[in-house]
């Protein structure tokens, strides 16, 4: 019905698909080890920005403190590792331990020495956190710019927390993962990084369909709801703090996959992932990728950092400049995002400025439905 | 505390004080079952204060409202709707981004759960619901039209539809004609005029041709508190509402 639904039909829906599975299952012989490795860790991130479209594109919450939820994923996957791979330590306990002189494991350790254990505890950790943090905000009401602030805040601390605790998880020098292992393989290995690739680009998918399902129906309206009236939400009989705090949750168990993932192709968890830059640049990537269109987070994420990379190689000073730029550019003169000026009017006004399409005298809704889009 | 079974509402004694400037001060008003009232009176008499209270926005300094026998002060504002009390506001407030069919589905949905919408789509006879309350707004050729889109008197009849799809025991309905052309808003009379009876309405407005089209009792506001109900006729020749408020005599 509008302009916005580009209509594809289903072969080119299924061949997109083919070609997509076909890229990801050759990605390890097109590219070299460290590209691939690159593309990996930067897929990982689209998961976290997954998160920040489902709660900022769609429920309005604009959330500086991510970072919190994507470290906490981080670490559960290193803590696993570690103690897993500390066989040959003194004390049988990860190596850090001796520098400190801790002899005995911090009772927190302990349950991390199950897989089954740590798998859910990459996402659940970080859900309940942020469910937690999520009700208590919301149920104050605490919104808008003081709900920004109140996450960074909270990333402060959860930084600051974790950068002075040597003697239980290493603080600032943060935990590696490259040369533990998993499955008897090193983890920072070829053949394991390949695995980590497949496994990535398969979660990312599954991010996406998941979030999809998320904002699809009458429960995605409500968000939306929420972002344009919540009073009006309100008085028409939903509590939007349920709503609120559960999307914020979901965003949380996103972070932390999308951490623990990034953990484990980086080779290493440490308190930078909780700085401020790094949480306002994973809002950057979905706001230049478009702002509640799901894929343009994916889009963002991956293409931004692959261009941070790209520019840091040739030119290592003036990645931050190009960034600050790109970010005051989308704001200005792109609202909506890259993706969201495509699937809007973007390509048309821009066509009509150059004099290649005409223009559009009464309504959109007019014009374009009734003759289609066909005429010269 | 006096409770009448009778009465569906009742407020008593309510006073609210912003940082001492009283917006409303012992009012008292109460509505019967299936009654239509029109709520008038000059800017500043407290109407917006009133249905805030009623809804729940605003807690009362002093006083007690009563729905179905039992006390809503300081209840959630969404407990309260769920109670059975629904609100139009005074510029039309829908959801811009999404269609008119996805606005209905919002207030039709029951129960409010976010476990509900997110694992079941909606129900047949909320579909039904949906169909008929667009045919009687006319808004059926418009179904998956953004709700931004519409004109703006669409846009009060949209949300009117909301609110009558909500299946409110007590619709307050604030300026429900506010921009609207003559026939929209006799339309829009009708419309008010055949939902009481079932329900119970309350109609703010300051279009005293509309107000006498409802052909309803009328409660005047003054600086926070009733100053005189009764049929139009009584209210007109009242004179304190005549030199409060209607001043010049209507022709």
């Amino acid at each position: 019905m509008s302009l916005s639904k580009i209509k594809f039909d289903k072969k080119i829906v299924l061949s997109f698909w083919i070609i997509l599975i076909a890229l990801i299952i050759a990605a390890p012989t097109l590219l070299p080890v460290f590209r691939l490795n690159l593309l990996g860790r930067y897929l990982s991130l689209s998961i976290v920005a997954l998160g920040v479209d489902l709660i900022w594109g769609y429920t309005g919450l604009l959330s500086l403190g991510q970072g919190i939820f994507f470290a906490l994923g981080g670490y559960c996957a290193a803590m696993y590792l570690q103690i897993t791979s500390s066989t040959e330590f003194p004390n049988n306990i990860p190596e850090f331990f001796a520098l400190y002189g801790v002899e005995k494991l911090p009772f927190f350790w302990e349950p991390f020495r199950s897989p089954v254990f740590t798998f859910f505890a990459i996402w659940i950790i970080p859900a309940l956190v942020a469910g937690l943090i999520g009700f208590l905000v919301f149920r104050n009401r605490i919104k808008g710019v003081y709900f920004s602030i109140l996450t960074q805040a909270s990333l402060l601390v959860f930084f600051n927390f974790f950068n002075g605790q040597q003697k239980l998880i290493n603080g600032t020098n943060g935990l590696k993962t490259d040369v533990t292992q998993l499955f008897g393989q090193m983890v920072g290995s070829e053949s394991m990084q390949r695995i980590f690739f497949w496994i990535t680009a398969i979660l990312v998918i599954a991010a996406w369909f998941f979030a999809k399902w998320v904002v699809k129906g009458r429960f995605g309206n409500i968000l939306i709801g929420i972002r344009d009236d919540e009073p009006r939400v309100r008085f028409t009989g939903y509590n939007p703090v349920i709503f609120k705090t559960i999307i914020f949750s979901i965003a949380g168990g996103l972070a932390g996959i999308s951490g623990a993932l990034y953990t484990v192709q980086s080779g290493i968890v440490s308190p930078q992932f909780m700085t401020v830059p790094f949480s306002i640049e994973m809002v950057i990537w979905v706001a230049v990728g478009g702002r509640g269109t799901l894929l343009g987070a994916i889009l963002g994420a991956v293409f931004i950092n692959y261009a941070k990379s790209l520019v840091s190689e040739a030119l290592p000073a003036s990645w931050m400049f190009i960034q600050g730029g790109l970010f005051i550019l989308v704001v200005t003169a792109l609202p909506e995002g890259v993706l969201g000026w495509m699937q809007g009017d973007g390509p048309r006004n821009l066509l009509q400025r150059f004099g290649l399409k005409r223009k559009i005298e009464t309504y959109p809704s007019l014009e374009v439905n009734k003759k289609g889009d066909d005429y010269e | 505390m006096i409770m009448n079974k009778k009465y569906l509402l009742n407020l008593i004694d309510i006073t609210v004080s912003f940082e001492g400037f009283l917006a409303l001060n012992k009012l008292n008003l109460s509505l019967k079952k299936g009654e239509l009232r029109a709520v008038i009176g000059p800017n500043g008499a407290g109407k917006t204060t009133f249905l805030d209270v009623i809804t729940g926005k605003v807690k009362p300094t002093n006083g007690e409202v009563i729905f179905k026998g039992e006390s809503i002060v300081g209840r959630k504002e969404h407990k309260i709707a769920r109670l059975g009390v629904g609100r139009k506001f005074q510029s039309p407030r829908i959801f811009e981004n999404l269609t008119v069919k996805e606005n209905l589905e919002i207030s039709v949905s029951t129960p409010k759960s976010p476990l509900n919408l997110i694992n079941k789509n909606i129900k047949d006879e909320q579909l039904n619901e949906i169909e008929r309350l667009m045919k009687i707004v006319n808004l059926a050729q418009k179904v998956d039209s953004k709700a931004g889109s519409l004109s703006h008197g669409q846009k009060q009849w949209l949300e009117i539809a909301m609110l009558v799809g909500q299946k409110p025991d007590l619709m307050l309905v604030d300026e429900p004609v506010a921009g609207l052309t003559d026939e929209e808003t006799d339309l829009t009379a009708d419309l008010l005029k055949s939902l009481s009876g079932e329900n119970t309405v309350v109609v703010i407005d300051h279009d005293m041709e509309f107000i006498r089209r409802l052909d309803s009792n009328v409660s005047v506001l003054n600086q926070g508190t009733v100053l005189c109900e009764g049929t139009m006729e009584t209210i007109q020749k009242d004179q304190k509402v005549i030199d409060v408020y209607l001043g010049r005599p209507e022709d």
